[in-house]
């Protein structure tokens, strides 16, 4: 670690360096490219893996902070770019260095109206276009109506180039070539899993190329928890990724515990992982259910849904609800465990083995699922790490991204369990990791079922929550992928700025370069086989 | 066994009593006219009933069963919703024939009905080239499925239209050529004359092995004909909402739907009259007090029982497999099927002319 510090502060003079666990690198926005560059191509940092881009508004200057991971070293650092020009501020773009920087600076610039040099896509992300003001600064304070009119959309997008007298001169970019025949898929659809639409430009049957387009759900859950205390905030959690609950509120708790110093007790962890995991196998239910379905095999998702339902059974005991649980708080667990958790627990245990194997007979083995499967949407491995395709359908493409593992938090070390992976990339292994996830989390249930510790399951927590002035930044492994929490508290109850980094979003940013060239109804297949969910990657 | 041409021909010399020949034509054309459309609107009423009870059977489900004893009045409630439902006005489409589409579709699944053969003696029309005739009027289907979806304008029915087209035309070729099949096994290509043909033993087990290639040919290729799953691609519900038919609604979707159902049953239909004999009761050569033991059965029964038999194993596939890619459905039809019927049907005039068939 103090190794490639020391070669980066030789490189780049004008770096300073901050942070114990993970350092914060700040740099000047005309270095930002080359450090960016080196940091992903240098021999000991190889930080080839962008978490997210959380965008900052300090009040007196507007800025980024990048979180870079290496997939080789295992390392995480931080890098902080800013700007003080608030008309018009600008930052360079890393969209060629890391691809899903590309969608990530589209968000940045939807919020706080960053312009980043050099994107080839400088469009609005989750706010309709004729949106006035950009709404995560501090100084927002325009009105915008709800329009009564159809909404405007564009087929042009803005790109802005660097001259070499240093001049930014914007640009304006089709996005389909002219004449390409373009089917809308979605927002109204039965397989694009929620509201949202795929601008499709096919030749007959071939895509050429797909524009996604987001924003349908997205409820502004980031600017919402300015204005709320940390425990109002943990609802949101359930209303992202609702099929991983659980795991969400699991991720903001640890991370505001880790913040306020708050340790919980054993009894409270191991509740949390167990139903982390129950909610794995319940997602991954749902996956295969609707999958299926996707493919034209109806029967499946009644199979599947049969065991989902036994966990939400199990849910509803100890949580009271069954899609949206808000069961973590922070210091623990809302309420006890149900009298009969355990035997539910092994009951499924119990059923769970034969129910795959059933799965694997309808439907794995059979010779058109097959066909409509293997070798379609395959992602390479540098690819899924350049589009942080993390989770499930990252593992797929050979790529170790459990971030149980690589940054294991609550109990995960202790326990037992192999971090499935697949080589080949394609739908078939997205599928085939997800089936096998499955028991690998029934292998932790098992490992748990028996050692629930007595204790209390939730300790006392000061009624008035304030985290001291500083940030933080988590990542737990949600049902899709990495799911990431930064916090940054300027000392009071609410955050100062809650960013919320969810797998889902370069989930859906990868279907463009992975479905060019295939079927209509591969993109289907690679829709399906990626399992995002909208609400997340809106919020 | 029970002829029916006793009972016809009984009505024709009634109404010829008192009436001239060209009117009593006239009212045995209408009396058949409403007699198919009765029996066409309650075997889509059963068909539906049928499929969702087999389909709940294999989901674990119970399927329909609030509406009258055991659910059976569900599909009849079904029917009246769907015929009092709006018919919803669209612009920018071309009315005419997006109005002509489902009628299109329907006539050519009624009009295959005049030449199956409902029972001993109970066949709307026997002419020589019957089978034929049958293969020719199926194939006006896609003629309204192509119609429907270029009329409505809208890129998702263009789609599933011309998915359609390429899918029909192709399989046409399958179901063609083991019809062909049979068709030199029996000799004959008039329907009665096949059914008669079979009256010792089912085509089946008559022709032995090319037959029960055929067999599972035609079936493969009548799933695919009729788009039903793992071949149901026009109507891809989750790549293409519905299909060709996505803009239609009420009674015009109805119709559409009907008809599916409705080929479903032909294509059954047309399965049991070439390899199991039709109306035919099971006859085994030499077993005579069974062969008599099974003509008490009426006619009727056994052609109707054979088809739903067949019907079940058609909507067992739909419910089991996943569906096929168009690249992937037409390779089948032309790479495997195509070839292999062309050979079965060179294995079958072989075994014709060396006399190897029971």
């Amino acid at each position: 670690m103090a190794n490639f510090q020391e070669k980066i502060a030789k490189l780049f003079p004008e770096a300073t360096f901050e942070g114990e666990e993970t350092v914060m690198i700040s740099i000047p926005d005309v270095k930002w490219h080359d450090l960016a560059l080196a940091l992903r191509d240098d021999e000991d940092c190889l930080m080839d893996y962008l978490v997210t881009i959380v965008g900052m508004d300090w009040t007196d200057q507007l800025g980024c902070i990048y979180y870079l991971m290496s997939s080789k070293y295992n390392t995480m650092i931080g890098v902080k770019v800013t700007t003080t020009d608030r008309e018009r501020p600008m930052l360079h773009s890393v969209a060629d260095v890391w691809k899903v920087a590309c969608l990530f600076e589209r968000e940045v610039y939807d919020f706080f109206g960053i312009i980043f040099i050099g994107n080839p896509d400088m469009r609005r992300l989750f706010l309709s276009i004729d949106w006035k003001g950009y709404p995560l600064r501090k100084d927002y304070a325009e009105q915008n109506e709800v329009s009564v009119e159809n909404e405007r959309q564009s087929d042009m997008t803005d790109t802005y180039i660097e001259l070499p007298d240093g001049k930014v001169e914007k640009k304006e970019v089709a996005i389909f070539e002219p004449g390409e025949f373009v089917v809308n898929i979605g927002p109204q659809h039965p397989a694009t899993h929620g509201v949202l639409r795929f601008r499709t430009a096919v030749d007959g049957e071939e895509i050429k190329k797909i524009d996604v387009y987001m924003g349908y759900i997205h409820r502004g859950i980031e600017k919402l928890c300015e204005d709320l205390t940390y425990p109002q905030c943990l609802p949101f959690m359930d209303r992202m990724d609702y099929f991983s609950a659980h795991n969400y509120h699991h991720g903001l708790c640890i991370a505001i515990e880790k913040a306020a110093g708050i340790q919980i007790s054993r009894r409270a962890e191991v509740i949390r992982v167990m139903m982390d995991e129950l909610s794995r196998i319940a997602s991954h239910c749902l996956f295969i259910g609707t999958y299926c379905m996707d493919l034209g095999a109806t029967t499946m998702l009644f199979y599947t849904l049969r065991v989902r339902e036994q966990i939400l059974d199990i849910m509803e005991k100890t949580c009271g609800a069954r899609m949206t649980f808000n069961y973590d708080c922070i210091g623990g667990v809302m309420q006890d465990l149900a009298p009969d958790f355990q035997k539910d627990v092994k009951a499924l245990l119990e059923i769970l083995p034969k129910n795959i194997k059933e799965y694997n007979k309808i439907f794995t083995g059979n010779v058109i699922a097959k066909n409509r499967m293997e070798g379609v949407g395959y992602l390479s491995r540098e690819d899924a790490i350049s589009y942080a395709v993390t989770g499930p359908s990252g593992r797929a493409s050979n790529w170790a991204c459990d971030m149980r593992k690589l940054r294991p938090y609550s109990i995960y070390p202790e326990l037992d369990f192999e971090e499935v992976t697949a080589t080949e990339g394609d739908s078939m292994a997205r599928f085939k990791v997800r089936m096998r996830e499955m028991e690998e989390s029934a292998k932790i249930l098992a490992q748990l079922v028996d050692n629930i510790p007595e204790g209390e399951y939730c300790v006392k927590v000061p009624k008035v929550l304030k985290l001291p002035v500083g940030r933080w930044f988590t990542v737990v492994e949600g049902c899709r992928g990495a799911f990431g929490v930064y916090i940054e508290s300027d000392g009071s109850t609410k955050p100062y700025r809650l960013k919320l980094a969810p797998p889902c979003l370069p989930l859906a940013g990868v279907v463009d370069h992975i479905t060019r060239g295939s079927k209509i109804a591969d993109l289907i297949t690679i829709g399906g086989s990626l399992d995002y969910i909208v609400p997340d990657m809106d919020r | 066994m029970q002829d029916f041409s006793t009972i016809t021909d009984a009505i024709h010399s009634f109404l010829l009593s008192f009436l001239p020949g060209w009117l009593t034509t006239t009212v045995e054309c209408v009396l058949i006219g409403v007699g198919l459309l009765l029996v066409y609107a309650l075997l889509a009423l059963f068909y539906i009933y049928y499929e969702r009870k087999v389909c709940a059977a294999f989901q674990c489900r119970i399927g329909p069963n609030r509406v009258g004893p055991w659910g059976l009045l569900q599909s009849f409630a079904d029917m009246f919703k769907i015929l009092i439902k709006e018919l919803i006005h669209l612009n920018h489409i071309d009315k005419f024939l997006f109005a002509l589409a489902p009628y299109l579709v329907i006539i050519a699944s009624m009009l295959a009905f005049a030449v199956l053969p409902w029972g001993n003696g109970l066949q709307i029309i026997d002419f020589n080239i019957g089978i034929f005739f049958l293969v020719a009027v199926s194939s006006i289907g896609v003629l309204g499925i192509l119609l429907a979806g270029w009329s409505s304008n809208n890129k998702f029915t263009l789609i599933g239209a011309l998915r359609s087209g390429a899918q029909m035309v192709s399989y046409e070729l399958s179901i063609g050529l083991s019809v062909l099949t049979m068709v030199c096994l029996a000799g004959t290509m008039s329907v009665g004359g096949i059914v008669e043909e079979q009256s010792d033993l089912w085509f089946i087990f008559k022709g032995h092995i090319p037959a029960l290639i055929a067999f599972v040919i035609y079936m493969i290729a009548g799933t695919a004909e009729t788009n039903r799953g793992p071949f149901d691609l026009p109507e891809a519900e989750s790549e293409l909402t519905a299909g060709y038919h996505t803009e239609y609604s009420g009674i015009h979707f109805g119709f559409f739907y009907l008809a599916e159902y409705l080929n479903l049953f032909i294509v059954a239909g047309v399965a049991s009259l070439l390899f199991l004999g039709g109306w035919m009761p099971l006859h085994i050569p030499g077993w005579d007090t069974f062969n008599h033991i099974m003509d008490y059965i009426p006619s009727v029964v056994w052609f109707i029982g054979k088809a739903i038999v067949l019907s079940f194993v058609i909507i067992w596939f739909k419910w089991t497999f996943p569906r096929l890619r168009i690249d992937q459905l037409l390779s089948l039809e032309w790479k495997y099927l195509l070839p292999i019927n062309l050979f079965n049907l060179v294995l079958m005039v072989c075994i014709i002319v060396f006399g190897w068939h029971f």
